[in-house]
C-alpha cells in the first residue's frame, strides 16, 4: 500500500529553526529519502525517525504542527520555498524539479510568534473569532424544530465560506497584517460575512459590524489581494472584503440617521 | 447552579457536544485538547449523518428501521437499547444542527437534501457537500466558543491528558495533564471526567485517521483500570487513496451518489480505464449484490476488493480497483457531482493529480474506524426499549466518575459501523449523557474536599515517567518503533486474520515492549515543546492497544463483521472463495462482548453477554449471489 520508492532518491531540506520564542533563528540542512508521493509533512516525519543533519550531526527533530494530512484541519501551515502553504498538500514532485540539487526551504510563518521551529502561536485568530461573535445564537439544544428554510442558491453561496480552516495563510500573505498591529485580516472578515448571511446569524450582524468598523477592522485592508491567492480552500476572500466594505457603508449611514 | 466541574478530554464532535450540553445544564467544563478543538479529527468526516426523515418515512422507513439496520450492519454485536435510543433521537439532532447553521446541502425547494449510504436502501443521510464532518465540527466549535465567552467553558488547548486520578474509593476525581509548550505537568480536579479522545488508527501505521489518533487517551484509562470493549473490531474502509504517510479517505458518498467499483475483466489489462469498454468491465459489487450493489456495508465491500485483488484481477494485477465517478459510468453530469462531492474530488486531485470526474480513481481499503473502545455502561428503559434518560450509568466506564463518548467508547456499532452513523453517535452521546453526568456529580461529595496529596502523587508519577523518557539513550527511535508496529498490525490484523499471523504479531509486540523498556532512545531531551516525548509516551500506549486488539482477535474463533478469521491451513487456498475459507459466525459461543483488562502489564480477556433483547440475531449476507454469475470474470476473457 506504500507508493513505490525510487531507490536511493533523496531531497535536501533547509529548515529555519528556533529553539524557543526568544532564541535566535538558525538554518539547518537535512537530506532525507523522497518517494513519488512524498509531501513536506512526510519529509519532516522522516527527520523525526532519523534526526541527523546533512553534516552528520545528531539534533532534536524539528518541531512542527500537523494532524489530518489531507488539508482540512489547517494545522500544518508553513512557508515552503518562500510561499505560505499547507505542508501536507505540498507534494515534493510539484514544487521541486526532479533531480534538483537545490534544497527545499521550510520556514515558520512570520506573522505569528514562533513557539519552536515551525510551530507558531495562532491564538490571535481564534480570539478574533470570539470578538466578531462567529456563531449562530440558539436558545438551547433542546428540540425546537428545524432551522430556517434556505434555498440551494443561498446554501451554495455560503458553503465555500464555511470551509475556512483558520490556517492563517491569508494573514501570512497580507502586508497589512503584522505582529504589532491588531488588523483582523481576511479570514475574520469572510467569516463575519458568512454568519451575516445566515437568517439567524443576522441577529448579531450589527455587533459584528461594530467590530469590523472599529480599530483593526475593514478599513485596515490595503486591497493587496494576496489573501485570495494563497487560500488553500480557494475561498473568495476579496469578494467577502468587498461585501463587508459595502455593508460597513450602509451600516454607518443607517447609524448616522438613527442618531 | 452547581459549583462542581467536569473535565472533557478531546474536542471533536463528542467532546464538544458533551461540553456544550453540560454548560447549558449549568455545569462548569474544563475542555482539554492536543490541538485547537477546531482541528480535531471529526473535521475529516465527509459523507454525512444518518437520521430517519419525512421522505424516507413515507416510503416505509422509520427510526426502528434505522435501529434495525445499524444492529444488522454491526452483525448483532452491539447492545441494542443504546442503538434504539440513538436512532430515535437522530431526527431532532439534525434539526438542532440545522438551527446551529450547518450549511446542509439543499433540494431545489430549500429542504435539506438526502443521499444514499451503505447498508440501507433508503435515503436517510443528511450532508453538507462532501465535508459534513468539518461543517458539523465548526458549528459545535462556534457554540462552544459562545459558552467559552460566557465563562462556562475553559479550554486547555495544546494540553495532553496523561492519566486519570483515582481516589481510594475507586472514583475518578481529576486528571494529570501536560502543557505541550512549557512541558509543565499538573493536576486538575474534576467531579467527573469524560474521555472523548477518538479512535486509534495510528496503531496500524497508515490509516485514514489524523496523526493525533493514537488511542493514547483510551490506553491511559485502560492502564488505570478501565476495561476495553471489543477492541478487535476495526473498520477497514473500502475506498481510500493509498499513501506513504496516510491513506486518504474517499467517502462512501461517492458510491451513494452513483460511483461504481470495477476492475477490467482482462487480467492485467494495460489500457487506460476510459478506453476499456463497458462490456469488458467487471462491476463486481453489482454482480455479487444485485440488491445493494455498490453500497453494501464496508466490511463486505472491503473483503470483496481484497478477494478480487487476491485473484490477480486488481488494476495491473496489483492491490487497487477503480472507483468510477465519470459520467460514462454513472450517467450523472459532471457539474452535479462536482457540487455534491467537491470536497473529496479536490483531495483526490491534489494528492493524485487527476480529476476523478474525468478518469476513474484508483483505490484500496484502509483502516478507518475503531468500533471497539472503552467499555461503557448503559441503563435500559424497560418501557421504551431505549435508555433511561439522565441516568448516571449511561456511558460510565468501569471506573466510577470516568465516562467515555464518541469513537473512544465501544457502543452502538458492534462488529461493523454503517457509514454516516459515526457523526450521529458522537453527537448523540454528548447530548444524551450530560444530564446523567450532572446527576452523578450532584450525588457525590465535591472533589474540592479531596486531600491534595492524592493529586501531588499523581503529578510525581508522571514526572518520574517523563524524567525516565527524557534520559533514555538507547538506539530505538520511537517513530521507527511505531512504523514497525504499524506494519505488523496492518499486514496481520486487518481484513483477513489467521491465528498464525496473530501469534507472530503478539511476539513482535512482546519484543517491542522489551525494546521500549530497555533500549528506547528519545531524539530530544529538551524541556520546551518537546514533541518526541509525547510521541514516545503514545508509542507505548499504541503497543499496549495493539496487544489488546491482537489478543482479542486471536481468541475470537469466528467471523463477525469486520473480524474475519481464516484457519491457517486455508489462508493460501486462493482456489476457494473467502467465505468458504473462513470460520462462520458462531452465536452460540461468540455472541458476546470482549472485555480486556490490563492486569500485571498484560491484556487479559473476559466476556459478557450482548443485550439482544429487541431484535433476534439472523444471518447477514445482503442477498449475495452465491452461484458464479454468467458474466463472472475469466482470465483473458476480452480481446
Amino acid at each position: 500500500m506504500i507508493a513505490p520508492a525510487e531507490k536511493g532518491k533523496t531531497v535536501k531540506l533547509n529548515i529555519l529553526r528556533q529553539d524557543s520564542p526568544d532564541a535566535k533563528p538558525y538554518w539547518q540542512n537535512f537530506e532525507v529519502p523522497c518517494n513519488a508521493g512524498s509531501n513536506v509533512t512526510s519529509l519532516l516525519r522522516s527527520i523525526s525517525e532519523s534526526p541527523v543533519t546533512a553534516g552528520g550531526a545528531k539534533v532534536a527533530p524539528p518541531a512542527y504542527e500537523a494532524s489530518c494530512l489531507e488539508e482540512v484541519c489547517g494545522s500544518c501551515t508553513m512557508v515552503i520555498n518562500g510561499r505560505v502553504r499547507q505542508a501536507c498538500s505540498t507534494l515534493v514532485r510539484k514544487i521541486h524539479p526532479h533531480d534538483s540539487e537545490e534544497p527545499i526551504t521550510i520556514e515558520p510563518m512570520t506573522k505569528f510568534p514562533v513557539i519552536r521551529d515551525l510551530v507558531v502561536d495562532r491564538s490571535r485568530t481564534f480570539e478574533n473569532l470570539k470578538r466578531i461573535k462567529a456563531w449562530i445564537p440558539i436558545d438551547s439544544s433542546y428540540n425546537l424544530g428545524p432551522g430556517p428554510r434556505i434555498t440551494p442558491e443561498e446554501q451554495q453561496a455560503m458553503y465555500p465560506l464555511s470551509r475556512c480552516m483558520t490556517c492563517g495563510a491569508c494573514l501570512e500573505a497580507c502586508p497589512q497584517f503584522t505582529r504589532d498591529n491588531n488588523f483582523v485580516g481576511a479570514q475574520i472578515i469572510s467569516i463575519a460575512r458568512y454568519y451575516n448571511m445566515h437568517p439567524n446569524g443576522k441577529i448579531l450582524k450589527d455587533e459584528r459590524m461594530e467590530v469590523l468598523m472599529g480599530e483593526g477592522g475593514i478599513t485596515d485592508c490595503g486591497n493587496a489581494q494576496n489573501c485570495v491567492k494563497v487560500c488553500p480552500k480557494e475561498i473568495p476572500l476579496t469578494e467577502s472584503i468587498g461585501v463587508i466594505g459595502r455593508a460597513a457603508t450602509v451600516y454607518s449611514i443607517k447609524k448616522f440617521f438613527s442618531k | 447552579m452547581t459549583h462542581k466541574r467536569v473535565i472533557v478530554v478531546g474536542g471533536g464532535l463528542a467532546g464538544l457536544s458533551t461540553s456544550m450540553k453540560l454548560s447549558e445544564e449549568g455545569v462548569a467544563v474544563d475542555l482539554f485538547s492536543l490541538v485547537p478543538v477546531k482541528r480535531s479529527h471529526s473535521v475529516c468526516a465527509q459523507g454525512g449523518i444518518n437520521a430517519c426523515n419525512d421522505v424516507a418515512r413515507q416510503q416505509g422507513y422509520s427510526e426502528w428501521e434505522h435501529f434495525e439496520e445499524t444492529v444488522f450492519g454491526g452483525d448483532f454485536l452491539a447492545n441494542q437499547p443504546p442503538v434504539l435510543e440513538m436512532a430515535r433521537t437522530a431526527p431532532s439532532i439534525i434539526d438542532l444542527l440545522d438551527r446551529m447553521g450547518v450549511p446542509f446541502s439543499r433540494t431545489p425547494e430549500g429542504n435539506r437534501d438526502l443521499r444514499l449510504f451503505g447498508g440501507s436502501l433508503y435515503k436517510r443521510t443528511f450532508y453538507a457537500g462532501a465535508t459534513t464532518g468539518q461543517q458539523l465540527l465548526y458549528a459545535l466549535d462556534e457554540q462552544v466558543r459562545h459558552h467559552e465567552v460566557q465563562g462556562h467553558i475553559t479550554k486547555y488547548e495544546f494540553w495532553e491528558f496523561l492519566a486519570p486520578i483515582i481516589d481510594d474509593g475507586g472514583r475518578c476525581v481529576g486528571i494529570v495533564a501536560q502543557d505541550l509548550r512549557t512541558m509543565q505537568i499538573r493536576s486538575f480536579r474534576a467531579d467527573a471526567v469524560v474521555m472523548a479522545t477518538g479512535g486509534n488508527g495510528l496503531i496500524f501505521g497508515q490509516s485514514t485517521m489524523s496523526i493525533i489518533c493514537t488511542g493514547s487517551g483510551t490506553a491511559r484509562c485502560y492502564q488505570a483500570g478501565a476495561k476495553l470493549g471489543n477492541p478487535e473490531f476495526v473498520q477497514v474502509h473500502p475506498t481510500a487513496i493509498p499513501g506513504e504517510d496516510k491513506c486518504r479517505l474517499m467517502s462512501e458518498s461517492a458510491r451513494g451518489e452513483g460511483g461504481r467499483l470495477w476492475v477490467p475483466r482482462k487480467r492485467q489489462d494495460s489500457r487506460h480505464p476510459n478506453d476499456i469498454p463497458e462490456e469488458e468491465r467487471d462491476y463486481f459489487l453489482e454482480r455479487l449484490y444485485p440488491k445493494y450493489k455498490n453500497i453494501v456495508p464496508r466490511d463486505i465491500a472491503t473483503r470483496e476488493i481484497f478477494y478480487i485483488c487476491e485473484q490477480g484481477m486488481g488494476i495491473g494485477g496489483g492491490q487497487m480497483v477503480y472507483l468510477d465517478l465519470t459520467e460514462k459510468a454513472t450517467g450523472i453530469p459532471y457539474d452535479v457531482l462536482k457540487r455534491k462531492l467537491g470536497g473529496i474530488l479536490e483531495i483526490y486531485e491534489k494528492f493524485v493529480g487527476v480529476d476523478p470526474l474525468i478518469e476513474p480513481m484508483k483505490i484500496y481499503p484502509a483502516v478507518h474506524y475503531s468500533m471497539g473502545g472503552l467499555w461503557v455502561d448503559f441503563a435500559k428503559d424497560e418501557k421504551t426499549g431505549g435508555l433511561r434518560k439522565a441516568d448516571p450509568r449511561n456511558h460510565m466506564t468501569h471506573i466510577s466518575g470516568l465516562y467515555a463518548a464518541g469513537e473512544a467508547d465501544y457502543q452502538f456499532h458492534g462488529a461493523n459501523r454503517l457509514g454516516a452513523n459515526s457523526l450521529l453517535s458522537c453527537i448523540f452521546t454528548g447530548l444524551f449523557i450530560a444530564p446523567g453526568i450532572k446527576k452523578f456529580i450532584e450525588s457525590q461529595p465535591a472533589v474540592a474536599e479531596k486531600t491534595q496529596s492524592l493529586y501531588d502523587n499523581a503529578v510525581q508519577n508522571q514526572q518520574a515517567i517523563m524524567t525516565r523518557l527524557l534520559g533514555s539513550r538507547g538506539t530505538d527511535n520511537p517513530y521507527v518503533m511505531h512504523r514497525e508496529l504499524g506494519k505488523a498490525m496492518s499486514d496481520n490484523v486487518t481484513i483477513i486474520r489467521s491465528n498464525g499471523k496473530l501469534k507472530q504479531t503478539l511476539d513482535l509486540i512482546e519484543s517491542l515492549k522489551d525494546r521500549y523498556r530497555n533500549n528506547l532512545g528519545l531524539p530530544d531531551s529538551g524541556l520546551w515543546n518537546n514533541q518526541s516525548l509525547g510521541f514516545a509516551r503514545a508509542c507505548w500506549d499504541m503497543i499496549l492497544l495493539g496487544e489488546a486488539v491482537t489478543k482479542a482477535a486471536l481468541a475470537r474463533e469466528e467471523s463477525r463483521g469486520s473480524h474475519f478469521k481464516i484457519p491457517d491451513e486455508f489462508v493460501d487456498r486462493h482456489d476457494l472463495p473467502l467465505d468458504q475459507r473462513a470460520l462462520q459466525r458462531d452465536d452460540e459461543h461468540w455472541l458476546k462482548t470482549t472485555l480486556v483488562s490490563f492486569v500485571d502489564g498484560q491484556a487479559t480477556l473476559g466476556y459478557e453477554p450482548v443485550d439482544v433483547s429487541l431484535v433476534a440475531p439472523r444471518a447477514r449476507n445482503y442477498g449475495k449471489v452465491t452461484a458464479p454469475a454468467t458474466n463472472a470474470p475469466t482470465a483473458g476473457a476480452a480481446a
